[in-house]
């Protein structure tokens, strides 16, 4: 990994830094599957390897390919980073030895979650419930992060210079959708599947890995394959942008709705035991619709980002190297 | 006592190298990998922390009695989103940057504004 | 009212979804307004609550901490709220007459869902007593700050924006490092929870790491010399509302996370005895008020001004938290109050400006004292207020800011302060005279006063200015309670 990293601050192609990137998250999903963190993995690579990249790449492809070869002050960072690393080689000293089971991490609260988190939600997968009940707040937080995100990206990017006529829009991959018919049939029989198995991921997260955001990022990268397949216009028809940010929008809602009602029920913020009359059942319902909630709005923000940058005029220099 | 921190000296060194990046380089598209790199190596730090001998992945299953710490892996999971929502949002200013300068190269763009 | 701490916070939280449905700016517009007010209703009860009955706990899902999230409002940080929530919701007030000049009308809705997640983000950091939670909601108004400030009309506020970016995501990365550091050490993520469990590890290197990452974390996003270059831009190309904004708001909500930090979750001992960390505030923050007031007296801009005065009046707040005593901490939380109102209404003022004129250049202000009596009124007082003439409530935490310092046997420093005064007569009179002293030039002369919308907000700033520096119950009392509430409890 170290290597990996190494080669990117010599790399000046910064389509190759990317894809040293995508190895990189690749190697850190890995690595957190060695860890035991299954479902970090798998976010991590449908993130660090997936989404990332591709933004990554759409953004060179809108941008500049070529880093332009002048250093600034290495010295100063140098000096920066020596220091910044020095203090934390020096806090490591005294740390608890790595995967050592009494270490103070494990032992306090941690250890409820994983004895009594059963007989409280009623499901399996400790990360999913420590994640949508525990603290679920946190969770409804990281939701409004993409959603504000996602806002933020359509504040910037959208409508600027589509003033009044509607233009045939600029796609990253106009040749595709001549030349490759195999790509097509393929993926139009391979999409149906990829959002079925987005469904899949979506409501499983509570047995196995899995949840709202890795299933949002499913489905999300199917539509955008089928947008990179049949072209932004017809994607575009298929998927209105407005109907799109009510979506998002809505998730956002209906993860607050959940919130809202279970302290109209008794209960505080986020009580999914006051939901149903039996709090196991309860908790069973609202970590259902708040998986949900972060479903949609992850997926449509997803569609929202990769929509607004490609729909952005701008060198096209990299569609061959995308499609193929 | 050295190879119990070993793993730690790695994260921290991969630390280093992105935040090399971020400061030294003038690329923004760069400067945001290093970011990304910075902000992966901080996950596998906490998700170091969790990491229990001889526990397996945190889903209940019968005849298993030692999990690896569930809560670091609850953290990344949110942090992990909040990374790629600021890398999202960086991008789309980067975009933007690009088409008013024409330039994605720190010095330029400063250059610009100096004449300006 | 059991719900009122959660309430504040998911109140403009689920407004913002909600604009998108609204879709018309208009009407974007008037509901945040209700929906600001709303909250700043809530925060003003919530004072009452905190200051009658004592610390409010409330316990996110059901579960009691340290297992769950718990929102714990004590005097602190329901005095900040109140700051916070107040000035977003006037701020709000001029917006909608203040976009029209600067930000196209497809993308005011946007706009508006961003401001009510940027303050639902700050209400979130203040109100919550878990550390990662923190982190959450700190992105959350990052984020929606720096899209907010992308919307600037001049280009540079991309550039801009981009800068804050890295730097503020730096500074979030640094306090997410901290945190594991002290997760690891603990097992805890509760502040109250960490209160207790720290000083058992207190001596390792490990806490001192992360002590020292939050900190540094937190005084990048304070904007604490030196790490403050990414502020005047910001400040200067961000739309004229996104900068009052900011600049009432959001550097309040690090200082108190830096209070949060030093005082309740390391505990006073540590931070003060332990570390050298007094010494280290003490002179970063009057190099702060220093460096920053020479810069502003030489900038053309006057946004540019006003930003590095910001600057400099954190170097202010961190002085008095350096000195580690209530009477310390309480002025600087009285000139959190108290800075929040001036800045707010001289950049309000500034919205005005920008207005009528499109620029904010000093040679562009000549003779505006004639052409905009109000505005420049409100920018003399607010500028009075900023000095810290008697009347004014910058007054009212200078002089508190000084007594605490003498009190601790300070006497230079006393002297540095009221130096540092003299410094900001100087950048504002520069701003004096060429508003008043000089003949209009020819594009000047047909500019008129700025239009009601803006005008009412900004003086209902400037003249809560006037009113908090005499009648000084609220600033002044529950500032005091709420720093000898910390000095109480910390151990």
């Amino acid at each position: 990994m170290v290597g990996v990293v190494v080669a990117i601050i010599w790399m000046k192609d910064l389509i190759a830094v990317v894809m040293l990137l995508g190895i990189y998250g690749l190697l850190t999903a890995s690595f957190f599957m060695a860890m035991d963190a299954v479902d970090v993995a798998f976010t991590e690579a449908s993130v660090g390897a997936g989404i990332s990249t591709l933004l990554l790449l759409v953004a060179i492809a809108k941008t500049k390919r070529k880093e332009h070869p002048s250093r600034h002050k290495p010295l100063l960072a140098l000096l920066v980073v020596v220091i910044t690393g020095g203090l934390l080689i020096y806090g490591t000293y005294d740390m608890p030895i790595f995967g050592m089971a009494d270490a103070p991490a494990h032992t306090h609260v941690a250890q409820r979650y994983i004895e009594d988190s059963y007989d409280e939600i009623g499901i399996p997968n400790i990360v999913t419930s420590v994640l949508s009940s525990y603290r679920g707040f946190d969770t409804f937080g990281e939701v409004v992060v993409i959603f504000t995100a996602g806002l933020g990206i359509i504040g910037l990017l959208s409508t600027v210079n589509g003033t009044g006529t509607r233009k045939k829009l600029p796609t990253i991959n106009d040749s595709i959708e001549d030349q490759h018919i195999v790509l097509r049939i393929v993926g139009k029989i391979l999409i149906p599947f990829i959002l079925l198995f987005a469904l899949y991921v979506q409501f499983h997260g509570e047995y196995g890995p899995g949840g709202g955001f890795q299933a949002g990022v499913i489905f999300g990268a199917g539509i955008i394959l089928y947008a990179m397949l049949f072209g932004m216009d017809i994607a575009r028809r298929v998927i209105s942008q407005s109907l799109i940010q009510l979506i998002a929008a809505f998730g956002v809602l209906l993860y607050g709705a959940v919130g809202v009602v279970s302290f109209l029920n008794g209960g505080t913020f986020l009580d999914y035991n006051v939901l149903l009359e039996n709090p196991v059942a309860g908790q069973h319902l609202g970590i259902l619709l708040i998986e949900l909630g972060v479903g949609m709005t992850v997926a449509s923000v997803i569609i929202i980002i990769f929509f607004n940058f490609a729909g952005r005029k701008g060198p096209q220099q990299i569609s061959d190297d995308l499609g193929a | 006592m050295l190879i119990g921190h070993y793993n730690y000296w790695v994260v921290v060194a991969l630390m280093m190298l992105g935040f090399y990046i971020i400061i030294a380089h003038g690329n923004l598209i760069k400067k945001l990998v290093g970011l990304t790199i910075f902000q992966t190596s901080v996950f596998i730090f906490y998700i170091s922390v969790a990491k229990v001998d001889g526990g397996s992945a945190p889903i209940l299953a019968d005849g298993i009695t030692q999990y690896s710490n569930p809560l670091p892996h609850v953290l990344i999971l949110t942090a992990i989103v909040v990374g790629i929502a600021t890398t999202a949002l960086g991008l789309a200013i980067i975009v933007r940057i690009n088409e008013a300068y024409d330039s994605i190269e720190e010095e330029f763009i400063q250059q610009q504004d100096n004449l300006s | 009212m059991a719900h009122l701490p959660i309430l504040q916070v998911i109140l403009p939280l689920l407004a913002a979804p909600l604009c998108l449905f609204l879709k018309r700016p208009k009407l974007v517009w008037l509901f945040a307004c209700v929906v600001t007010a709303l909250t700043f209703t809530i925060s003003v009860l919530l004072v009452q609550q905190v200051t009658s009955t004592g610390v409010i706990s409330y316990e996110l899902g059901g579960w009691a901490p340290p297992w769950g999230i718990e929102y714990r409002i004590d005097a602190l940080n329901a005095f900040v709220i109140m700051v916070v929530s107040g000035l977003s919701a006037v701020v709000l007030l001029a917006a909608r007459t203040s976009l029209e000049n600067e930000l196209s009308s497809n993308r005011q809705t946007y706009f508006y869902a961003l401001y009510l997640l940027s303050l639902t983000g700050m209400l979130g950091i203040l109100a919550t007593g878990d550390a990662f939670n923190v982190f959450v909601f700190l992105e959350i108004s990052s984020l929606s700050a720096y899209a907010l400030i992308a919307m600037g009309k001049d280009r540079r506020a991309l550039w801009a924006s981009y800068q804050y970016l890295i730097m503020g995501t730096i500074g979030a990365t640094f306090i997410l490092i901290g945190i594991g550091l002290m997760y690891q050490m603990t097992g805890t993520l509760n502040m109250q929870d960490l209160a207790e469990r720290l000083p058992e590890v207190a001596q390792t290197r490990t806490v001192f790491v992360s002590f020292a990452f939050v900190v540094v974390g937190v005084c990048l996003k304070l904007a604490l010399f030196p790490l403050h270059l990414w502020l005047p831009n910001a400040y200067a190309y961000a739309p004229s509302i996104v900068t009052a904004m900011l600049a009432a708001t959001s550097t309040k909500v690090a200082i108190y996370l830096l209070i949060r930090f030093t005082f309740t979750v390391f505990g006073l001992s540590f931070s003060f005895t332990t570390l050298p960390l007094n010494i280290l505030f003490l002179v970063l923050g009057l190099l702060g008020v220093f460096v920053a007031s020479t810069s502003a007296i030489y900038q053309q801009n006057v946004k540019h001004i006003f930003a590095y005065s910001s600057i400099a009046q954190v170097g202010y707040m961190i002085v008095g938290i350096s000195v580690g005593t209530a009477a310390g901490l309480s002025a600087s939380l009285m000139h959190i109050f108290n800075h929040a109102l001036m800045k707010g209404a001289l950049f309000l003022a500034l919205a005005g400006v920008m207005y009528r004129l499109g620029n904010v250049q000093l040679k562009s202000f000549q003779g505006l004292g004639r052409q905009m009596p109000l505005t420049m009124a409100a920018i003399v007082v607010g500028g009075l207020s900023l000095i810290g003439v008697p009347l004014t409530v910058g007054f009212i935490s200078k002089w508190y800011l000084v007594v605490a310092m003498i009190e601790n046997g300070w006497w230079p420093v006393a002297i540095l302060i009221l130096f540092g005064s003299l410094l900001a007569i100087i950048y504002l009179w520069r701003v004096v005279e060429v508003a008043y002293f000089r003949a209009p030039n020819k594009d000047n002369e047909s500019v008129k006063e700025a239009p009601l919308g803006i005008l009412i907000p900004t003086w209902i700033l400037v003249l809560a200015n006037v009113y908090f520096g005499v009648d000084t119950r609220i600033n002044v009392q529950i500032a005091q309670m709420a720093a000898e509430n910390l000095f109480g409890v910390a151990p």
